[in-house]
């Protein structure tokens, strides 16, 4: 096996390891490439059926492209697709664009706060219905108690801590110094009510890993990620104002890969266009702590 | 190309100096992206403290306000030869699980000792773990040369106490390499200040690790891990997924699951989105489809039929290392996980205790306490497959959950034997031999719609345990589920018309095992019919449950205790007690099946 088909049965492992050990499962879709490898190696692991419910975040800031990319693959794959959203901040203005709030509380606001209280089931939720082709207020609101989580070591110093299976408490919070210990494929499925467990299959991949194996998959990506003439485009994708694009002639996947292999961005990190990490020198460790991604 | 890929763990005592050889190895290859160096340069002058190379490793913000590591962190690292995965494996005795849970994942480790320091206790535990772990490869880094004046001897005198230790754990042919962290001399740099030095700096040692002995020679160890039909997407396929820890098969050759001993031939392996693949080697998450459709769930471990079988017991003679903050105990409830299964177990008795800092046995404690190794026996609620340590490490390993959390692991050693051993043999035995008809038992439970269960209903003599079973009996054959009763005078004079006494005389176990014996093999052929099974047994004990769960080789088993008070040590699935209101409790009865998952879809 390479190092690619290694790192792919190992998610797989951990994704039915989740399935068969947590009732109410899903899976978080930020619908950038990270969550959509995810979503594969679901497809990959249950053999082209993904039997729990996708989650997105939807802070209504979303670059245009990204939304009407999720709901394509939804329908073209079938997807059990539910958002959520902080609608009460959004009424109010109390966002980053709005200008009332600073780019840090606007994200807790609009993705901490939101994805705590709809995983929780305490705000509303939205399913898309396949047979009338839109989304219809969900019954469903109970708590999720496994929630399976893209993030990768390599993009951050905390996420670079994680487990594969990562408790937080009734709270959301998530306590990094007394993690469950994790050896020899067993993890920490059992827990306490009213807490749930994050799911990390994508721990041990890199940025490079991901575009090498979208490439091998022919995985569909937004075209936000690839130049289209104007010389720029999106290394990560998050809200509009708060994520920038970087100069790139990078038009298809594998330009992108040599770009992070011996290219321009071989030695540049890659959340370094986004500006909410830059607040203070530990803000997404905070964050993350309070229930971030 | 593909690029190889390696884990590597960094282990040592607390402030040895781990993540600072790891910064160091990181920044004088040139691995950092740009403007890490200097922004933690920045950092610490506006900070007014002295940079650390440590800096670069420890990113939280715990871990620099204290200066030490908490968590093993995740560093990836390109070498000429490879890929690598660092982790930087906490020192401090506090966070050992961590250190484990970082140790666990690597292929090789570097242990490190202060030269200025010496060897210290986590020095000797952390390598007796990583021995316990299976992990063969070890290089010793003797760190902080620049504190000893760069001095041989210093070096010689812990190479040479290092090696006798490590020695007496089996890892005799660990490599020793002299170095400065904080100046960086044999890291990635050769450099002047130990011109005694001739061997290889961290980066050779590094790259001179060698990737794990294939798996793939050993004999076939597939846990399953779930059983996939998608029927609600109109997707026929049966679909048995498992990651194969070691060995191989191929499309055709014939498996056995143990501990059940069922046998099947591999139709199809399954794939999404590939080639049509015919092979599956160790390592890799896959899925197959089977000839002939015997019923399997989760926990079951896959072998070969031309290959070693694995071994079957549920007295498991063990070597463990402890979490929890409560101490192992005999007398509590453990959850025992190894492959794919889940156990409930106890500490039956505790053969020595090794402080593992000195590796001496100490006097004979009666708990296991946060942080011991301990040698002690272990007794499952059910016999489950696995191997030895001495035949396939791999399948030898187990973790312990206390409550919620993983609390402990281990490696198993021996299996005792013993009555339920004994049991365990005769049972596979049975199944090996066991001649099936055309119509399998998963065709029957397809058919009827129900998994098929013993459900024993007890309680004190006349206590109104048989009116309930009798009932319960109707209510679920009014249900349409496929149901029958056996009463106790229907066995006595029948099945156990040689067994003299009947069971009730309490002080004739001999009796009384028989009986339970009789009613297991009777039970196992009524649930290989699809039947639920309902039997009426007076008084029945936690022991004696086992037994019967044991012997009827299926998880399927539920008791029901009828009356106020419960008068054995057995912990019932279902208390009726108030018996007079059965008509209540009767409604009730297709939820309780349900929560019992009894009934559903069956794959």
């Amino acid at each position: 096996m390479n190092q690619l088909d290694q790192l792919e049965s190992i998610g797989v492992r951990i994704l039915r390891e989740a399935y068969s050990n947590f009732k109410n499962l899903c899976m978080l879709w930020s619908i950038g490439k990270d969550s959509t490898v995810l979503l594969w190696l679901a497809r990959k692991a249950f053999y082209g059926h993904v039997p729990f419910p996708l989650v997105h975040i939807d802070t209504h800031f979303k670059i245009p492209e990204m939304i009407e990319y999720r709901d394509r693959l939804t329908r073209e794959w079938n997807l059990p697709m539910v958002y959520g959203e902080n609608s009460e901040a959004l009424a109010a203005g109390q966002t980053y664009p709005d200008g009332n709030v600073d780019r840090l509380t606007c994200c807790r606001l609009l993705k901490a706060e939101a994805l705590k209280n709809t995983l929780n089931g305490n705000w509303k939720r939205y399913r898309f219905n396949h047979g009338t082709d839109r989304y219809e207020l969900d019954d469903n609101k109970d708590l999720y108690t496994g929630v399976i989580v893209g993030v990768r070591a390599d993009e951050e110093g905390s996420r670079s801590k994680e487990r594969y299976f990562s408790p937080r408490d009734k709270e959301n919070i998530w306590d990094v110094g007394d993690q469950p210990p994790e050896f020899w494929n067993q993890f920490k499925t059992d827990f306490a009510p009213g807490s749930h467990v994050r799911i990390h299959p994508l721990l041990d991949w890199t940025e490079t890993n991901i575009w090498e194996y979208i490439e091998r998959e022919k995985i569909p990506t937004v075209s936000l990620y690839y130049n289209q003439g104007s010389g720029e485009r999106y290394r990560s994708l998050g809200c509009g104002p708060c994520t920038h694009s970087v100069q790139s002639e990078a038009r298809n996947v594998s330009e992108i890969i040599s770009e992070l292999k011996t290219g321009k961005f071989a030695n540049i990190a890659e959340r370094s266009g986004r500006a909410q990490d830059k607040e203070d020198g530990g803000g997404l460790e905070t964050l993350r702590r309070d229930g971030y991604m | 190309m593909q690029r190889e890929q390696m884990n590597i763990v960094f282990t040592g005592h607390v402030d040895h100096g781990k993540s600072t050889v790891v910064g160091r190895l990181l920044a004088d290859t040139g691995s950092l992206p740009e403007g890490k160096l200097e922004q933690i340069r920045r950092d610490c002058e506006k900070n007014s403290k002295p940079f650390e190379y440590a800096f670069l490793l420890d990113a939280l913000k715990d871990e620099q306000s204290q200066g030490i590591t908490i968590d093993a962190a995740r560093v990836f690292f390109n070498s000429d030869k490879r890929d690598y995965i660092i982790i930087d494996a906490p020192g401090h005795i506090e966070f050992l699980k961590n250190m484990i849970t970082g140790a666990a994942r690597a292929e090789a480790a570097f242990l490190v000792i202060d030269a200025d320091e010496g060897i210290q206790e986590n020095s000797r535990r952390h390598g007796y773990l990583l021995a316990m772990l299976g992990i063969s490869q070890v290089c010793v880094i003797v760190n902080k040369m620049d504190l000893v004046g760069y001095n041989q001897q210093v070096y010689k005198r812990i190479v040479r106490k290092f090696s006798r230790f490590l020695k007496s754990i089996n890892l005799p042919k660990v490599k020793f390499v002299p170095v400065s962290g904080r100046e960086g001399d044999h890291i990635y740099h050769r450099m002047d200040r130990m011109p005694w030095w001739e061997g290889a700096t961290v980066l050779e040692l590094l790259d001179q690790f060698k990737k794990s002995e294939s798996l793939e020679r050993l004999p076939l160890r597939m846990p399953v891990t779930d059983i996939y039909k998608f029927t609600n997407f109109a997707d026929s396929r049966r679909i048995i997924a498992g990651t194969a820890e070691t060995g191989s098969f191929k499309e055709g050759d014939e498996l056995i699951f143990y501990p059940s001993g069922k046998k099947s031939r591999v139709k199809s392996i399954e794939s999404f989105n590939t080639q049509t693949v015919t092979e599956v080697s160790a390592g890799k998450a896959t899925g197959i489809t089977l000839e002939e459709q015997i019923y399997l769930s989760r926990g079951a471990l896959a072998c070969r039929v031309d290959e070693m079988p694995p071994r079957v017991g549920n007295c498991l003679m063990v070597s463990l290392f402890w979490l929890g903050r409560e101490p192992l105990v005999a007398g509590k409830e453990y959850l025992l996980k190894t492959g794919t299964s889940k156990v409930r177990c106890q500490l039956t008795e505790i053969s020595k205790i090794i402080d593992a800092s000195s590796l001496d046995a100490q006097d004979r404690k009666n708990q296991v306490d946060r942080h011991d190794v301990a040698e002690c026996i272990l007794t499952l609620q059910k016999v489950i497959a696995f191997d030895l340590v001495m035949d396939l490490p791999q399948t030898s390993r187990f973790v312990l959950v206390d409550g919620y959390e993983i609390a402990g692991g281990g490696i198993i050693r021996e299996v005792v034997e013993g009555r339920q051993s004994e049991y365990g043999d005769r049972l596979i035995r049975r199944n090996l031999e066991w001649e099936n008809g055309i119509v399998t038992e998963l065709d029957r439970m397809q058919q009827y719609q129900q998994r098929p269960a013993l459900i024993l209903v007890t309680g004190v003599l006349n206590g109104g345990n048989k009116q309930f079973a009798e009932q319960l009996e109707k209510k679920l054959f009014s249900l349409d589920k496929t149901v029958y009763y056996l009463g106790y005078r229907s066995l006595k004079y029948g099945l156990d018309a040689d067994l003299r006494n009947g069971f009730q005389n309490r002080h004739n176990q001999m009796i009384r095992e028989e009986h339970i014996r009789r009613i297991s093999e009777i039970s196992h052929i009524m649930m290989d019919a699809g039947l639920f099974f309902i039997v009426k047994i007076d008084a029945l004990t936690y022991e004696e449950r086992d037994l019967i769960q044991l012997l009827i080789g299926s998880s399927r088993l539920k008791t029901i205790w009828v009356g106020r008070d419960i008068t054995t040590d057995l912990v019932p699935d279902w208390h009726i007690r108030h018996p007079e209101n059965t008509a209540d409790h009767l409604e009730e009865v297709d939820q309780i099946m349900t929560e019992w998952e009894l009934l559903g879809d069956i794959k």
